[in-house]
C-alpha cells in the first residue's frame, strides 16, 4: 500500500473517531449529570458532596474519556492534515450530538430546533472554510493585519 | 437566569481560554517538529507563558459550567448553543488578537447566530 493511501485511510479513520467521540462524550456527560441529581455549590461541604456524587458517576468518566479520545484524534490528525480539511468534522458534531441526545436520551427535539442545528452546522462549516491565516508577514518579519 | 449565566461562562470563558492559549502559542512560536521529545519541549516552553495558565484556568471554568448546564438542560439544546463560541471567537480575534477576519468567516458567524436563535425559539 502506498504512503498517500495509508495517510488517506488514517485521516478518514481519525475523523470518524472525532465525529463519534466528541458528541458521544457530551451525551455521556449529559446522562451522568442528570443521574447525579441536584447540584449544590454552597456551603463548601455541599460543594464537596456534589463533586463526589458527580465524579462517582460512571457516565461522567466515560464522557471525559470520550472527550479525551476526541482531543487526541484531533491533535493527531492536525499534525499532517490541513485545519480546513479536518474542521468540518466539528461542524457535523453539533448535529450528531442532537441525534445522539434524541436517540440515546430520548430528548424531545422540535422541527425548529433541527432547522437551527442544521444552520449552525452550515455556519461552522463556512467558518472552517475561511482562510486560517489572516495575518500577512512583512519583509521585516513583523506581522501586520 | 441560571441558564444564561452558565451559557455566558461556557462561551466567554471557553473562548477566552482558547484565545489565551492561542496568544501563548504565538509567543512560543510555530511547532514544526512533531517528535514526542520536541512536543514535550514545546509544552515546557508554553507553561512558562502566563497566558497559558490563564487559558487553562478559563477552559476549566468553561468545562465545569458545561457540566452545570447539562445537569439542568438537554444535550440537544446545550451543545448547539455552545456554537456561539464561534461568534465570541471572531470578536475576540478582532479586538484581542488584532487579527483580520474575512467576510466569509463573518458570513459563517452570522449563520451560527441565526441557527442558535432558531434553537432558542425551538426550545419554547
Amino acid at each position: 500500500m502506498t504512503i498517500p493511501k495509508i495517510r488517506h485511510i488514517k485521516t478518514y479513520l481519525l475523523i470518524g473517531v472525532m465525529v463519534i467521540a466528541g458528541p458521544l462524550g457530551n451525551v455521556l456527560l449529559g446522562k451522568g449529570m442528570k443521574q447525579a441529581g441536584r447540584l449544590a455549590v454552597w456551603p463548601p461541604a455541599e460543594a464537596l458532596h456534589t463533586a463526589l456524587r458527580v465524579f462517582g458517576t460512571g457516565s461522567i468518566w466515560l464522557g471525559v474519556a470520550s472527550l479525551l479520545t476526541f482531543l487526541l484524534a484531533n491533535v493527531l490528525v492536525l499534525s499532517w492534515a490541513d485545519y480546513s480539511y479536518v474542521q468540518p468534522a466539528s461542524s457535523v458534531g453539533y448535529g450528531v450530538s442532537a441525534l445522539l441526545g434524541y436517540f440515546m436520551l430520548s430528548e424531545p427535539v422540535s422541527p425548529l430546533r433541527w432547522l437551527g442545528i442544521a444552520i449552525i452546522c452550515l455556519g461552522v462549516l463556512v467558518v472552517g472554510q475561511s482562510n486560517p491565516r489572516s495575518l500577512e508577514r512583512s519583509p521585516t518579519g513583523m506581522e501586520r493585519s | 437566569m441560571l441558564e444564561v449565566i452558565l451559557f455566558l461562562l461556557i462561551v466567554v470563558a471557553g473562548t477566552g481560554g482558547e484565545l489565551c492559549v492561542s496568544r501563548a502559542m504565538k509567543a512560543v512560536g510555530e511547532v514544526k517538529d512533531f517528535r514526542p521529545a520536541a512536543i514535550v519541549r514545546v509544552i515546557g516552553r508554553a507553561l512558562r507563558v502566563g497566558w497559558m495558565w490563564a487559558g487553562v484556568g478559563l477552559m476549566a471554568l468553561a468545562f465545569f459550567s458545561l457540566l452545570g448546564a447539562l445537569s439542568i438542560l438537554n444535550v440537544s439544546f446545550v451543545v448547539p448553543v455552545t456554537a456561539l463560541s464561534y461568534v465570541a471567537g471572531a470578536l475576540g480575534a478582532v479586538f484581542f488578537l488584532r487579527e483580520r477576519v474575512s467576510r466569509r468567516r463573518w458570513a459563517g458567524v452570522f449563520l451560527v447566530s441565526l441557527g442558535v436563535t432558531l434553537v432558542f425559539l425551538g426550545n419554547r
